[in-house]
């Protein structure tokens, strides 16, 4: 079954991708906008419907895209400059007086720069604070190694009371972005900076915080992908059709909490998984899921991501080729597991 | 405006009470900071008993005036301030530190009512402040944010970004005090990391500062009420350093470095509640 008919999560139809010879995708007919961008309208919207959103940022306004929602509600934001530890203990202050505080950076100093700041102001207080953090990943591109930060949800997803959510498309980007401010709790939100596919359709994709969506169903094998990786598992799923292996595709956009009922639910049904994420493979989606397999069902499973490396300058799809982040190296993780599935 | 006599012994006696209250705490603990609990009684006596406006009843009101206490490790003080002042009877403190007891090593507001925000890692309490000022200013609420510093945590990186945020923001709102007891958990703050010229710092990143005597209870009522006067009319937040001795009211206690973060045995507690009366 073709994965774009196979679904009613809303996966956009007939999209026609081409694969340029860097692994990576520009689709002609398709939009393909930055998940930070979707996160900068939503924040406008949103600002003018709760008079309790209030917007900080460091310096990086028009980056982050708060610039927009600066511009329209000018007594709501504030500028913290470049001092993120400052940044995130004011937004747990305003919190306190029943304000919903977004805070946004580069995720490198949001969450990396800030890391204590969210872990004791924020989170063992329990305040009600967002933290939407802009150009995670090797995708920062030309910035290089200093900018790319390839830990945020590891650091992030083992603080307690924490959620943590990565949006793949734009769709989902301005959809969760709407949802983290109806939800109470601190709540971390990975965005890129490069434009990736719209993937999801806004009419019929519907965003629940901590649910997972099957967009492909599939028998052989399930794939759970967050981020810029779900486009890739896709592409890497039409590879495998070709071979004639069935592929499951799972956006785990809340990588905390997880959502455990769907994941048991695939791999159940197919018997070895692939996980795919533009993050160290250590701490992040693919070590989540391996502890509730490894706990609940033990199957041939393989992380695929950056393999305890540090990024480079570079565009970004060639870093995610150089770094192994391909439609290829999912495929063949794929067949590995399958492999492995029938020899056991 | 000096306080009555009638008010001002009515003052004294809490300090005494509190004092008691911390050595009984650590003693039953075995653990916890009485020094730098004992340097800021009468400065948080002052503001709980004579200038802050709160519902114990009610900890959540909110017009209430904020107290965040950014030197998180002074809990004993601070449980014992917040029984006295209704909320909560406070016949449990000596659970202090144990599991399970509401009165933790470091005052998390999750476990306790009246606590603005857990801290306990040093510096968080003065971004909090700032947060809570622009808050109350959003909402128009005629309060005050009050915050207590130790001197010690304004060697944290993070406490100059709160403190320049807060004048870059115009926070007249925002009264907060140094508890200048001058020792550190390693030893004098001169000798760890200078810390001088503290009022010239806090000038520079542009607040309005005075000093007082961190013991006089006079004293540290007309500084506060000063800010109150100088905040909103410069604009400007306002600090107070306010100079006490670490463990004051107990002789062995007095400047003494070890006095941070242990706690009395038998005999020194008999000996501290018997110079106390």
């Amino acid at each position: 079954m073709p994965w774009h008919v196979s679904t009613n999560m809303g996966v956009t139809k007939d999209m026609p991708w081409h694969v340029s010879n860097m692994g990576a995708t520009v689709t002609e007919k398709k939009e393909s906008i930055a998940t930070r961008v979707a996160y900068g309208k939503a924040l406008l919207e949103l600002g003018k419907e709760n008079p309790n959103i209030v917007v900080l940022d460091a310096d990086l306004s028009g980056s982050t895209q708060t610039k927009f929602f600066a511009k329209e509600f000018p007594e709501r934001f504030f500028n913290m400059g470049i001092a993120e530890q400052n940044m995130i203990g004011v937004a747990a202050g305003l919190s306190s007086t029943g304000k919903i505080p977004f805070a946004s950076s580069f995720a490198m100093f949001a969450c990396g720069r800030a890391w204590e700041f969210v872990r004791n102001s924020v989170c063992h207080n329990m305040f009600n604070v967002k933290i939407c953090a802009t150009h995670a990943g090797l995708t920062v591109g030309e910035d290089g190694g200093s900018h790319q930060i390839i830990e945020d949800l590891a650091i992030m997803r083992a603080i307690p009371h924490m959620t943590v959510i990565v949006p793949a498309d734009a769709t989902e980007a301005k959809l969760a972005t709407r949802a983290i401010a109806s939800f109470f709790g601190p709540v971390y939100m990975r965005l890129g900076r490069s434009n990736v596919p719209v993937l999801f359709d806004e009419k019929k994709f519907e965003f629940k915080i901590g649910k997972a969506q099957i967009i492909k169903s599939g028998i052989d094998v399930s794939v759970f992908a967050c981020g810029v990786m779900v486009s890739r598992a896709l592409w890497a799923a039409e590879i495998l059709q070709n071979e004639g292996i069935s592929t499951e595709i799972i956006n785990v956009s809340t990588i905390k909490p997880l959502d455990k009922e769907t994941i048991l639910a695939s791999v159940q049904k197919t018997g070895c998984a692939v996980t795919c994420e533009e993050h160290n493979i250590h701490g992040g989606l693919g070590d989540a899921i391996a502890s509730v397999l490894t706990e609940n069902h033990p199957i041939p499973m393989k992380k695929t991501g950056v393999m305890d490396q540090f990024g480079q300058s570079g565009k970004s799809d060639e870093l995610l080729v150089h770094y192994g982040l391909t439609k290829e190296k999912i495929a063949e993780a794929a067949r590995e597991v399958i492999k492995r599935k029938l020899i056991n | 405006m000096p306080f009555t006599e009638e008010k001002l012994n009515e003052l004294k006696e809490i300090t005494k009470d509190l004092r008691r209250s911390i050595l009984k705490m650590t003693h039953a603990a075995a653990s916890g900071h009485p020094g730098g609990s004992l340097s800021a009684v009468e400065i948080l006596t002052v503001l709980y008993f004579a200038i802050m406006k709160y519902d114990a009843r009610n900890p959540n009101w909110n017009e209430r005036d904020r107290m965040v206490i950014s030197k998180g490790h002074s809990t004993p003080l601070v449980y014992s301030i917040l029984a006295k002042a209704g909320y909560y009877k406070g016949d449990d403190l000596l659970t202090f530190r144990q599991l399970g007891s509401p009165y933790q090593g470091h005052i998390d507001r999750l476990k306790a009512p009246g606590i603005e925000t857990s801290t306990g890692s040093l510096g968080h309490g003065t971004s909090f402040a700032v947060g809570a000022a622009l808050g109350c200013r959003l909402d128009k609420l005629n309060n005050r944010i009050y915050l207590l510093q130790s001197d010690g945590e304004l060697q944290e990186g993070s406490s100059w970004e709160a403190i320049m945020s807060a004048s870059h923001y115009h926070l007249g709102n925002l009264t907060a005090i140094v508890d200048r007891n001058r020792i550190q958990l390693d030893g004098w703050t001169e000798e760890t990391l200078a810390l001088e010229p503290i009022n010239k710092k806090f000038e520079a990143f542009g607040w309005h500062v005075q000093e007082t005597d961190g013991h006089n209870l006079n004293q540290i009522y007309d500084a506060i009420l000063k800010t109150h006067e100088i905040g909103p009319k410069e604009n400007k937040p306002c600090v107070i350093i306010a100079h006490t001795v670490k463990g004051k009211g107990v002789s062995f206690m007095e400047d003494q470095v070890k006095w941070h973060g242990i706690a009395p045995n038998d005999d020194e507690l008999k000996k501290a509640l018997q110079e106390l009366g």
